[in-house]
């Protein structure tokens, strides 16, 4: 396949970017979309210029890292896919594909495609974990969990916290994320403890790290690699309503 | 013994090993480890390495304890560590199905599935703490896969006869990662880690024969700068991606490892290396790395090939008696679920005689019609479903209709740094844990079993280990001043300045992906002296054209993924031919490790106990240019070497 690549170049945090246009001659409709960009990078080097800088490391869309909004699209035009697992054969010959980094106020840009979504990281800091100092467990199985609690925990947990939900949103929003996590946790008899601080503490900080407010716009489940369902954040704002009328 | 190749210095011997019956030893050695109060925790600094499950596991549990603990790894976040891609599950010992396991039993298959080249107190130690990890992760919420009646379900892994592997879907490795990742979160919350991500570990600082901290790289600035501590923990993972096409994530390296043996800690085992059978064919010479698929799915699916060579029908075309169940028909006692070095190695040898399938000839099936007959569609989606999904996203085949396609591939390596029992190396202070040890799995790792390891030694294992170590400290302040501080930081800008001022004309990763083939064709699932001999002219040749020709594109200070790959090849080329030289030592055939001039009449692995019952840990290249050899001897007094049989 032969086509062309209009990729976002920016040199460093506070440079200003642009859109270069690239051609990939001969790509094979089974090289994934990150092939391709490796294949334009090691063209780029020869030809003594910058390759383009992007983030990825499993390529097997489980660790999260991959993020270029595809074509407008995050993570492009397959539903349920991450930009790694996207391949070149669900493209044309001849296409024009514009690739993009993720665009939110509390995503700066580090350079080209590369973003700095360590404002996640806090959001779970201040409170997406159950305290359970190593070695104190009780054994496995004194707490049954019903498997369809499990089940849908489990669902939530899935969330790869690649920020796609963040890029897609209009007012680039976490809520799908926090929500996520509040629901995985949520479910489980462990995490009913600190269900309520949880849930408020989460919550200012995603506000507090530069994300903006749901308005259920939808974006977010749309994009997201692993179908977080968009019913997750309404789960959020009911355990939010109760943990603050109990204060 | 001297060759060309090689010099044999003195035996390493294990000096933190207890002795005694072997279900007590942990006990004892905990009991006897010094420990430090609380009050005196928090005037020392642990620097942990990598943030996977090991990492993780221990970051957080040093920080609760009360340590300060300095933490880095080189993704954006430390929740990306490569344990996040494990698919399967994690063995533990807790007979919840009643089928006749144990801690002696988990114990028993560990040590004979890594085919008598493991140390067997920490095979038992292993075992014993499988049934804690359990309840720690259950009780972060982590959401394994349950019954109907609320408790943990398991499910049976190859190389094993019992069912002990829980796990949550095919995602297993993501689940217990995230438990790890949130409980290393609440403690950086709490002040208590100091996390550094994007910084990137490229030297070892050692004052007065202690390892005393690192020099890191900000990889988003390129700013260099030294950590110090008290200890210094690797938990930086296996070094697969020597062979440039593996199932490790694009950044795993064996840099902080490498860099760490070349300041004196020996490396061990450094041929053992896991070819996983089920892993998706390549595709093309884009090809960047390759997907594993699950070895649980060897508990539903049938693997066979064509009886008949270059037979290019569809695989819906060949009727059943023209098709060779060959793992069924060879193993009938173990059948597809055979440990992965046999499964490997069969898949090879029906692709050599000419019945592989797909591309090239490169693959055989493992096919789940039977399954879905048996069990119907909606049972094997709930198992495997994301694994099918991801089979037909990345080759566009629809694995419910047509069978799947495999062929082995690069997934998991058992040898890494020389560790004590206390998981410490030959250089005091620094230690190891996870997969960057040379660890329990001898030479070769039983399925759900590297989950196992990471979380182990990271929960379990270093937190009480390490603090006999560091009840003698603190140790005296270092400062950046000092001379060994300012020569090793020295050591990393001039290789820095050195890869940007060749400007030659290949880039980064032609050179690795030249390794690699060198790598698969002569250090892979076959390996003869011809070969490897051959295989190390090769690349000290590659080696000397990387620093002749590589061209490394800007700068130093600045987001440089190109520099950080030069830094990686260079040490995986060195890594490489230490490799070879460790498989051309070993002339016996053993776990994922076949030797071409041992085997027996009917073609399988032939194991040499009185010539090589040892873990050979390697001293770094010295000045003539050999690594020295140096064994440590391997007493089996509770699971008695035999041959594996799994027929």
């Amino acid at each position: 396949m032969d086509i062309k690549v209009r990729v976002w170049r920016q040199s460093g945090p506070s440079a200003g970017g642009k859109m270069v246009t690239y051609d990939v001659k001969g790509i094979s409709p089974d090289a994934s979309f990150l092939e391709m960009i490796d294949v334009l990078n090691e063209t780029l080097i020869l030809n003594g210029d910058d390759p383009i800088a992007f983030d990825h490391d499993c390529r097997e869309g489980i660790c999260g890292a991959c993020s270029m909004v595809i074509n407008g699209v995050a993570h492009g035009p397959e539903k349920a896919t991450t930009t790694c697992q996207l391949h070149m054969r669900k493209f044309s010959d001849g296409d024009v594909i514009d690739v993009e980094p993720w665009r939110a106020a509390a995503f700066p840009v580090i350079k080209d495609l590369v973003v700095d979504r360590s404002a996640f990281d806090k959001i779970i800091q201040a409170g997406g974990y159950i305290t359970v100092p190593t070695g104190t467990a009780p054994d496995a199985h004194a707490t049954p969990v019903p498997k369809k609690d499990a089940d849908a925990a489990f669902e939530a947990a899935t969330c790869i916290g690649c920020g796609a939900c963040v890029a897609a949103c209009p007012n680039g929003s976490s809520m799908l994320f926090t929500a996520a996590k509040i629901t995985h946790l949520g479910l489980m008899p462990q995490g009913q403890p600190e269900r309520d601080s949880r849930v408020i503490d989460m919550l200012q900080a995603q506000d507090d790290a530069g994300f903006g407010g749901c308005t259920n716009a939808g974006e977010c489940t749309t994009v997201c690699p692993k179908g977080i369902p968009l019913s997750l954040i309404g789960r959020l704002n009911s355990d939010y309503r109760k943990a603050i009328t109990k204060r | 013994m001297t060759t060309d190749f090689w010099t044999e210095g003195e035996p390493v011997v294990d000096k933190a090993a207890p002795d005694g019956p072997v279900e007590t030893r942990w006990e004892r050695r905990k009991f006897n480890a010094k420990l430090v109060n609380p009050a005196n925790r928090r005037k020392l600094t642990v620097i942990i390495v990598g943030t996977g499950l090991a990492g993780g596991s221990a970051a957080a549990t040093l920080a609760e304890a009360g340590y300060q603990v300095k933490s880095y790894c080189y993704q954006d976040s430390p929740r990306r560590a490569h344990s996040i891609a494990a698919q399967g599950g994690i063995n533990a010992a807790k007979n919840y199905r009643n089928d006749g396991d144990s801690v002696y039993r988990l114990f028993y298959d560990t040590v004979k599935g890594g085919d008598f080249r493991a140390r067997e107190s920490n095979v038992y130690r292993l075992a014993q703490v499988s049934v804690n990890i359990i309840d720690q992760c259950v009780a972060q919420g982590v959401p394994f896969a349950r019954e109907y009646g609320g408790l943990l379900d398991n499910r049976s892994f190859g190389g094993t006869q019992v069912s002990r592997t829980f796990y949550a879907r095919g995602q297993t490795g993501q689940q217990l990662l995230l438990g790890a990742y949130q409980a290393l979160e609440r403690q950086i919350g709490l002040g208590n880690v100091e996390m550094n991500a994007r910084h990137e570990m490229l030297e070892l600082i050692i004052v007065d024969g202690k390892a005393r901290g690192i020099v890191v790289r900000d990889m988003v600035t390129g700013e260099i700068s030294t950590e110090f501590a008290d200890a210094v923990v690797l938990a930086s993972g296996g070094y697969g991606n020597v062979f440039f096409l593996s199932t490790n994530a694009k950044g795993c390296n064996v840099t902080a490892s490498w860099r760490a043996h070349r300041k004196g800690a020996l490396f061990a085992n450094p041929c053992y290396t896991q070819i996983h059978p089920t892993c998706i064919p390549e595709s093309g010479s884009h090809q960047s790395k390759l997907t594993l698929m699950s070895e649980s799915l060897r508990n539903d699916g049938r693997v066979w090939v064509p009886k008949a060579q270059k037979d290019t029908r569809r695989a819906a075309d060949i009727p059943e008696d023209e098709r060779d169940y060959y793992l069924e028909r060879i193993y009938p006692s173990f059948g597809n679920l055979v440990p992965r070095d046999i499964a490997s190695r069969a898949a090879k040898n029906v692709c050599d005689e000419g019945r592989g399938v797909g591309p090239g000839g490169l693959g055989v099936y493992l096919d789940f019609a039977d399954a879905i007959n048996r069990l119907g569609r909606k049972a094997v989606e709930a198992k495997y479903g994301n694994l099918f999904e991801m089979y037909e996203r990345i080759t566009g085949e629809d694995p419910y209709e047509t069978p799947m396609r495999i062929y082995p591939a690069v997934h998991y390596t058992m040898g890494g740094l020389w560790v004590d029992y206390d998981l410490q190396s030959t250089i005091p202070g620094l230690f190891v844990v996870g997969e960057a040890n040379f660890s329990d799995h001898g030479a070769n790792r039983l399925g759900a079993s590297a989950l196992m390891q990471g979380l182990a030694d990271g929960y379990f294992v270093l937190p009480n280990t390490i603090s006999n170590y560091l009840a003698a400290g603190p140790f005296p302040k270092v400062t950046a001043s000092d001379a060994p501080v300012v020569e090793a930081r020295k050591q990393v800008e001039d290789r820095i300045e050195k890869f940007l001022s060749i400007n030659g004309d290949r880039t980064v990763d032609s050179f690795h992906r030249e390794l690699g083939q060198i790598m698969w064709e002569y250090c892979g699932m076959e390996r003869s002296e011809e070969g490897l001999t051959k295989a190390i002219g090769l690349i000290r040749a590659l080696k000397e054209e990387f620093w002749t020709r590589v061209k490394v594109p800007g700068k130093g200070e600045e987001l440089n993924q190109n520099l950080e790959k030069a830094g990686r090849v260079a040490d995986f080329i060195e890594l490489g031919e230490l490799m070879c030289i460790d498989a051309l030592h070993r002339r016996e055939s053993c776990g994922g490790h076949f030797r071409a001039e041992s085997q027996t009449p009917d073609g399988e692995a032939l194991r040499h106990d009185d010539e090589f019952s040892y873990a050979a840990a390697w001293e770094y290249f010295g000045a003539d240019g050999r690594p020295t050899l140096h064994k440590e001897d391997l007493n089996f007094e509770y699971v008695h070497p035999s041959t594996r049989s799994y027929k």
